[in-house]
């Protein structure tokens, strides 16, 4: 299978306030590329999750989007301090994201369990102290 | 329902997307928790919530929402008008609460949607 588009973004954990600008322009991108709106919805949302939680939890990190003929793989990589319990992060209602993020409307413990939701296969790897790598497919 | 039929019930103002008025709307969910939105993806949707901050309309954004209430005379920034105008969503203020708003939607035909994608 050939690979057709590779974006990268750059996702800056100073700001949350401009977090999910990767996601907006990778929804831009899918959409010139007349991809299925509901396949964008599903990618958008995924990634705009996971763009939050490196910014609430990482410090930041980078996106990776992998267009091919028959998926779209998203590689979120952040350098922060890894998920301690990778099963309970996974429990939709568990969080350990800071009041002032709940204060902010993220943090309902929703994160991991909707990019879950909205992918057809999602991998963490993680390790405590070195970070974190998530990929996401989305079959087309 | 049209968003002008919300406006109505809900003696709204409009903060921006007038020429959308006509638009209709298929669902509803209030919620000030952008994760829980992000769980549940029904088409031309509207959000009722009381939380201000750019990433309630990033939300209404990815989930290609329609329309945005703000409940409690919430009024966005400026910022957030901005960011509504450039995705064509109609931003909507109300005096009403959370509960009275939803509820004068769902009385009228406007009911949630409870499935996930």
């Amino acid at each position: 299978m050939s690979e057709v588009v590779k974006l990268h973004f750059d996702v800056d954990g100073e700001d949350f306030t401009s977090a999910g600008q990767a996601s907006v322009q990778v929804k831009k991108i899918l959409r010139q590329l007349g991809i299925n709106p509901e396949i964008i919805r599903k990618v958008s949302i995924a990634m705009y999750e996971g763009e939050i939680n490196m910014v609430i939890h990482a410090g930041g990190g980078y996106a990776d989007i992998l267009i091919y003929e028959d998926r779209i793989e998203i590689h979120l990589v952040d350098h922060g301090p890894g998920i301690a319990n990778v099963e309970m992060a996974m429990r939709e209602g568990w969080s350990t994201a800071p009041d002032n993020i709940r204060s902010l409307g993220f943090g309902a413990g929703m994160g991991l369990p909707n990019m879950k939701r909205y992918t057809d296969d999602m991998k963490i790897d993680s390790a405590l102290g070195e970070g974190t790598r998530i990929t996401m497919r989305i079959n087309l | 329902m049209k968003i002008s039929m919300i406006r109505d019930l809900l003696d709204a103002e409009i903060v921006c997307g007038e020429e959308n008025l006509e638009r209709d709307v298929f669902s509803a969910c209030g919620s000030d928790m952008m994760s829980d939105v992000l769980a549940y993806v029904k088409d031309q949707a509207v959000l009722l919530t009381g939380l201000v901050n750019a990433q309630v309309v990033r939300t209404a954004e990815m989930m290609d929402m329609v329309c945005i209430v703000f409940v409690r005379s919430k009024s966005p920034t400026v910022e957030m008008v901005e960011l509504a105008k450039e995705n064509n969503i109609v931003l909507l203020k109300t005096k009403k609460r959370m509960y009275e708003a939803c509820g004068k939607l769902y009385a009228c035909g406007l009911v949630g949607n409870k499935t996930a994608v």
